[in-house]
């Protein structure tokens, strides 16, 4: 696997595999993903895992070296488990079906979606519960899904400024990008809807509905069925 | 046990943070001022990831119920205890019946009150760290409040140690030892306080030029609001010289990001785990302390340092917390 480091401060590596979106990247990702896993080397504190990239957290006190500094140590012995990377096969990926209530109070930002792209608000549901999304990673908040496979008809930039507060299980668009947010959270994504499920569940022992290499779907849901869904 | 009588402006259980779950978007949390969270510990014979309380700014007021080691570290917020003046960075011994209190901020923004056993709240994901916006973890997954009472874990042998010495020495309601720790840590908060070493963020290259000189030149302020999830600064506008959508990836404590509007955010400890910014800069761990003690209305700038100094530093920073860690089993075994 081709792969690139580059620092995070002093205490972490970022691993690149691809510099744009694609279904290779995702699988590069996934692969990376389950070789740290599968090695766990003492050092590594924890790896986040993203659209490109792998991160790796790690204790530059657990590291033996000779008068190397610790990046360059952890650098070596990441290429090295990458270099030994055989076949591996993505697991079969599961469909979660997640419903969203569009417009009005619930998304703040779909007049401003709309109009940005010249399409009819309605244009914009449509174009969005069409879409067949992959989840490429968790993050940014708990349980929190970034989806690839958003029309290019409806991506819209980040707001100039985010917001302060972001009502839980809101659905919204930065970029080509669409995700839902798991609980309230400040952020800059535009809002276009909301759902009534709940995507962290701090009680399971995985926390997040979703995970990476899962397809999701989303349709639409009117408010009253937004107000009596039960889970 | 000990009782909460007035909870202070934000009072958190904290630890040294909650690893292995970000790939699930939980953040990590943690206390944001690891060195103070750290001496506090070791002053008390405490390991060093054990829980102790973040207070913040306003101090909260505590009961002891039972006899009690503890150490205060981090910002001065003028600490007494039944009254009287205690020092900070001290290991103190506190008789039952004892009240802390605190008053005016003399210094800093968090001071860490460690209590030898820690604090007995469950682990959460493997920490006790409080995760204010998931409501998980630390003290019933929120801010301590008024009369709440904390249950104090077993002494380590170290702890009962330490007691017996500062037992042996004075008979006061409150006493404390002479031991006191190298002027180089509590000088962390004191030399140069605003000069916050950091090095060229990921996308520091994305930046027009005049942002990247602007940005270790110009003193920035941080605003109101800021809190334990970034401080968001106000100073020159940064502007990426290309206006593009960046694909998230991982943020650190410490991280620098740069919104369109210009304005720069530092990500601290209850930072999102990604984020799709771009990263001028990145705090060096050896100044997080620095950081953490900033409060709204402080000014700071950035001063380059490359990735290579950067490592030396919080190698050496750890070296003399190892000499410290050292020099406290020495005086405690005799």
């Amino acid at each position: 696997m081709e792969v690139s480091f580059s620092p995070l401060g002093d205490t972490a590596v970022v691993i690149e595999v691809a510099d744009a979106i694609t279904p290779k990247a995702k699988s590069d990702v996934q692969i990376l993903s389950a070789c740290l896993d599968l090695n766990s080397p003492e050092w590594m504190l924890e790896y986040v895992p993203a659209y490109t990239s792998v991160t790796v957290f790690y204790d530059p006190l657990k590291i033996t070296r000779n008068n190397t500094l610790p990046y360059e140590i952890v650098c070596k012995e990441i290429r090295k488990m990458c270099n030994t990377l055989k076949g591996y096969e993505d697991p079969v990926s599961r469909t979660i079906k997640i419903p969203v209530c569009y417009g009005g109070t619930f998304g703040p930002d779909l007049d401003f979606v709309a109009k940005h792209n010249g399409l009819s608000n309605q244009d914009v549901i449509d174009i969005h519960t069409s879409g067949e999304y992959t989840v490429y990673m968790i993050g940014f908040a708990p349980g929190f899904p970034f989806l690839g496979g958003m029309s290019e008809r409806i991506a819209t930039p980040r707001r100039e400024s985010p917001r302060l507060s972001i009502p839980e299980r809101s659905v919204g668009i930065a970029g080509m990008q669409t995700g839902v947010y798991p609980i309230e959270t400040p952020g800059g994504w535009q809002l276009i809807g909301r759902t009534p499920i709940r995507l962290f569940q701090a009680e399971n022992k995985i926390p997040s509905l979703l995970r990476a290499g899962d397809n999701v779907v989303f349709f639409s849901i009117n408010q009253k069925e937004y107000l009596n869904w039960k889970e | 046990m000990i009782h909460i009588i007035k909870p202070g402006l934000l009072t958190t259980v904290q630890d040294l943070g909650r690893y292995g779950y970000q790939k699930y978007g939980v953040i990590t949390s943690g206390v944001m001022d690891h060195l103070a969270h750290r001496i506090a510990n070791l002053l008390v014979g405490n390991e060093e990831k054990k829980a102790t309380l973040e207070v913040t700014l306003v101090g909260p007021v505590i009961q002891f119920e039972k006899d009690a080691l503890i150490a205060l570290s981090g910002a001065d917020l003028s600490p007494t205890i039944n009254g009287k003046p205690v020092r900070m960075w001290r290991t103190l011994f506190v008789k039952k019946g004892s009240k802390l209190k605190f008053g005016r901020c003399r210094q800093g923004c968090r001071t860490y009150i460690a209590i030898a056993g820690g604090i007995n709240v469950p682990k959460v994901m493997n920490s006790q760290s409080t995760y204010l916006r998931a409501g998980i973890g630390g003290f019933e997954g929120r801010a301590l409040e008024a009369d709440d009472r904390l249950v104090t874990g077993e002494l380590s042998r170290l702890s009962k140690d330490i007691t017996s010495i500062i037992t042996e020495e004075v008979d006061d309601e409150a006493s404390e030892l002479d031991w006191s720790i190298a002027t180089s840590f509590i000088s962390t908060y004191s030399s140069e306080r605003y000069l916050i070493r950091t090095m060229e963020g990921r996308q520091f290259d994305l930046f027009d030029e005049t942002s990247r000189q602007v940005f270790f030149e110009n003193e920035f302020k941080v605003t109101t609001q800021s809190d334990r999830m970034g401080y968001r600064l106000k100073g020159a506008n940064l502007h990426v010289a290309e206006a593009g959508e960046l694909i998230s990836e991982a943020v650190a404590f410490g991280s620098v990001q740069v919104p369109s509007d210009g304005n720069p955010i530092i990500l601290l400890a209850d930072r999102q785990t990604t984020g799709g910014y771009p990263k001028i800069g990145q705090v060096a761990t050896v100044d997080f302390s620095k950081l953490a003690q900033m409060k709204p209305g402080d000014k700071l700038r950035f001063k380059k340092i490359t990735h290579e100094e950067a490592q030396v530093l919080y190698l050496e920073q750890e070296e003399s917390i190892q000499q410290l860690r050292q020099g406290i089993l020495l005086k405690a075994r005799r």
